[in-house]
């Protein structure tokens, strides 16, 4: 994109003003046609019109042929954020043969047709907004977009269903993936699944084949037991740093044999397993479970005798054949290129124990749906019977549908799969069991492909619904029947009492929330997050998976609660747009990067120290300062700083900016 | 002193990756607010020069907002703390100069804080009408809409 194929309107601005309706969104809270001929009073303007969608073709093309027909030079667009639609309008004066920094938006949308209340006092603030526009637009310069090369790498960050699922698609683009997981196999929340709804496919089933097609990948180089410390630089040239923990086991000598496992001098497993939620125990030296990826065994450096004081025999050791096993092993920092993030982190189950009325925790037999899940697994730590604590069958079983989802004092927003992995847990436990079977459900939300029949299903398989937020789980027995069993209390909100129901195990359907460290990622990341910790994406109908960095993508859970359908479709979506841009092979930068005039700067250095990414930097010849264009990101604090008015800002000049204070100040 | 209600005019710099996304996320919710602030959209909160503020003062605004990144957030890592120290030293300066500090707000607002945006301007406004008006100018009015002028354009556009 470069100046000189542009028309050239003459020197004098000519500004063309188009007033958007974006249909009742503006046109029934301001007077929008008011608006339009207040335009035209405005300095320099040749044309103002209002128009029902500016954003659309006749909208693009009306500018096109104004630019035309008036000779215009810049053009103001009033109508929603820039955010949202400024590259729109600014390509369409591209089309119409300006360059296209000859444009200037004004928000009457977000910032005042949906705010304000008042008709006139939001017709008053428009005008406030386009005088501002207009008058601003006058002082706008011709500029180019700078190109950077795209390093064409991908770094995807989580490796669950989503991670796994958009590295694989790239990978098959024939694209360089580094997919980093911080535990110390990939797999997710889903390998912990036994079926999956509302087909009842075997989890690990469709899920194994993935994660082996991921190690096997030759472009997919996968480093578990992972963390991500530090990202740099901007879209299409990342730089990330990887802090790879020690396993003290060498990943490419370990063939997952296991005879370590056996020969440890720990004769019979004596710490909780974390994959089976500490419902199984397992040795110092261990693999996650039978289908880790990479099938590589580890030593948990808090329980190995060796590694905590330093005195073992080493059996592990002496049988390994292959030598893989070295206590010396230490952390390693790797960095890596990339062009484009993939952010799929995933979410954490709500704890339980944050709802003590439902007595998780304090009673032996209420369960968290994520254990049931283990529970009901063949390779759970129960192989796949549903037992209470004391081993035996339950006769009947409560699913508290909602626990932590949608309630002021948790959390407000629905979990999305809840309701759906209720339902097929009923089914599971009835299978196993035979128990009888109550789902305890404030509304039943079943809204997927074939989810409304696997709700009709589990109605003729005689699971019992009954209609109203649980009260309390009590083991306070009122009757012979009640004795030694968990009461269920609730207002059956059908037939309208209260309701005991006396239970022998309780399933807790908990909710999805974002995970411990959101926060952080956010920050490393430079992206933002909802107020509920979930990753937030640039626009969520028109862009539900990029990020307002550009370069950053999201995939899965990380950005709300998903099912693994959704999570899937969003991990290729995600996959797609990061592709999108890396095989672009360059990127425009916006131009808004700051310059010094050189007849102005006395040399002071005031710029220098202020620039948080050293692109200024002395002439000392000439005892001016110089910014290194490629490297400035376009902030201005040097601007604000700098004492002679030398440094200036492409796109928020001082004058530009002058010129919108006035504009803003005219009340008319 | 001032006792007939006026209408404060505040003019309000919000930086593009926080508040600004914020604002617009008040839009979205349909959260109504006081329609006295008219922002003005920077990259960064550091780029604020407070010749910004003292134009906006001199021009007739009545009040300053200025919103930025929480602490720690600042998506150019720290042109917020910039702008915090040039704020509280303008601050200092406009104290001096016998004008109320109060006129000149600095708040953190994130990206995900709708509602925080029509709380402080709410407030902010609120604040202004209490104080009163700044009048450093008289309200202007450049481009008065003169029946004529009107008429004339009308024609042109025929």
């Amino acid at each position: 994109m470069s100046t000189h194929q542009y028309k050239n309107n003459g020197d004098a601005p000519r500004i063309g003003v188009y007033i958007c309706h974006c249909g009742m969104n503006i046109a029934s809270k301001l007077n929008v046609a008011e608006l339009a001929e207040y335009g035209k009073i405005l300095p320099n303007v040749a044309v103002s019109r209002d128009y029902k969608f500016m954003c659309s073709d006749p909208g693009q093309e009306m500018i096109q042929k104004d630019i035309q027909e008036f000779n215009l030079n810049r053009i103001v667009v009033a109508s929603c954020s820039p955010l949202l639609h400024e590259k729109t309008f600014r390509q369409a004066a591209a089309d119409g043969g300006l360059n296209p920094f000859y444009f200037q938006m004004a928000n009457i949308r977000e910032h005042v047709s949906w705010v304000t209340k008042d008709f006139k006092e939001a017709t008053d603030k428009a005008k406030a907004l386009v005088s501002a526009a207009v008058r601003r637009v006058a002082q706008h310069q011709a500029l180019e977009k700078k190109r950077v090369p795209v390093h064409s790498d991908v770094v995807i960050v989580g490796g669950g269903i989503a991670g796994i699922h958009a590295a694989l698609t790239i990978a098959n683009s024939g694209r360089k993936v580094y997919l980093i997981e911080r535990q110390p196999t990939i797999g997710g929340h889903m390998a912990m699944f036994d079926k999956t709804f509302p087909t009842l496919d075997c989890a690990a089933c469709i899920l194994t084949p993935k994660m082996s097609a991921v190690k096997n990948h030759p472009n997919i180089t996968l480093w578990s037991y992972s963390d991500v410390t530090k990202v740099e630089g901007f879209t299409g040239n990342f730089k990330v740093k990887i802090k790879r923990k020690p396993r003290y086991v060498i990943e490419e000598h370990c063939v997952g044999c296991l005879l370590c496992v056996d020969a440890c001098v720990f004769k019979e497993p004596k710490f909780d397993d974390e994959f089976n939620l500490g419902m199984s125990k397992r040795k110092p030296i261990y693999l996650p479970f039978p289908q880790a990826t990479p099938l590589t065994v580890l030593i948990d450096p808090e329980t190995c005798l060796q590694l905590k004081r330093g005195k073992c025999k080493q059996t592990c050791a002496e049988v390994c054949e292959r030598r893989a096993i070295n206590f010396e092993q230490k952390e390693e920092e790797i960095e890596v290129d990339c062009g484009a993030v993939i952010l799929s982190t995933g979410f954490k189950p709500f704890d339980a124990k944050r709802v003590p009325e439902y007595g998780y925790g304090h009673y032996n037999n209420v369960y968290s749906s994520l254990e049931v899940e283990r529970m009901v697994n063949a390779s759970g730590p129960s192989q796949g019977e549903v037992v209470l604590k004391d081993g035996s069958k339950p006769k009947s079983v409560g699913i508290i549908h909602c626990v932590g989802s949608r309630h002021a004092k948790t959390n407000k927003y629905c979990s999305r799969v809840c309701c759906m992995y209720s339902l097929k847990l009923a089914h599971l436990v009835k299978e196993r069991t035979g128990a009888e079977i109550y789902n305890f459900y404030i509304d039943m939300r079943t809204p997927g492909k074939g989810y409304e029949e696997f709700f009709d299903k589990l109605l003729k398989e005689d699971v019992n619904f009954i209609r109203g937020r649980v009260a309390e789980v009590t083991n306070w027995a009122m009757t012979a029947k009640e004795e030694g069993k968990l009461i269920i209390r609730v207002e059956d909100t059908l037939i309208g009492s209260p309701r005991r129901i006396p239970v022998d195990m309780v399933i807790l359907s908990v909710g999805l929330e974002a995970q411990a460290d959101a926060d952080e990622v956010r920050r490393m990341f430079g992206i933002s997050c909802s107020k509920d910790g979930w990753f937030t994406e640039r626009h969520p109908k028109l862009a539900p998976v990029s990020t307002m960095t550009d370069g950053i993508f999201l995939a899965g859970a990380c950005q709300g609660p998903k099912d693994i359908p959704d999570t899937v479709a969003q991990a290729g979506a995600a996959a797609a747009e990061a592709l999108a841009l890396v095989d672009k092979g360059f990127v425009e930068l916006e131009p808004d990067t700051a310059f010094i005039k050189e007849e102005l700067c006395c040399g002071c250095r005031t710029c220098i120290g202020m620039c948080p990414y050293s692109a200024i930097s002395p002439n000392l010849e000439k005892g001016v300062a110089v910014v290194n264009e490629a490297l400035c990101k376009g902030c201005g604090t040097c601007v604000a700083a700098c004492p002679s008015g030398a440094a200036s800002q492409n796109l928020f000049t001082d004058e530009q900016i002058f010129e919108e204070i006035e504009g803003v100040l005219t009340y008319a | 002193m001032h006792n007939e209600p006026f209408e404060p005019r505040i003019v309000a710099f919000f930086c593009n990756w926080c508040t600004y996304t914020a604002s617009d996320l008040t839009g979205i919710s349909r959260l109504a607010y006081a329609p006295n602030v008219r922002v003005i959209r920077v990259m960064c909160s550091g780029r604020i020069d407070p010749q910004f503020v003292l134009k906006a003062l001199r021009q007739g605004a009545d009040g300053v907002l200025i919103g930025g990144c929480h602490p720690g957030d600042c998506h150019y890592q720290e042109g917020n703390y910039k702008c915090l120290r040039r704020i509280k030293l303008l601050k200092r300066m406009l104290a001096e100069m016998g004008l109320e500090d109060e006129r000149v707000r600095l708040e953190w607002i994130a990206g995900s804080e709708g509602d925080k945006v029509q709380k402080v301007v709410n407030e902010m406004t609120e604040q202004i009408r209490r104080l009163g008006p700044l009048r450093l100018a008289p309200i202007p009015v450049p481009h008065e809409l003169v029946e004529e002028e009107l008429a004339m354009a009308g024609a042109e556009e025929a």
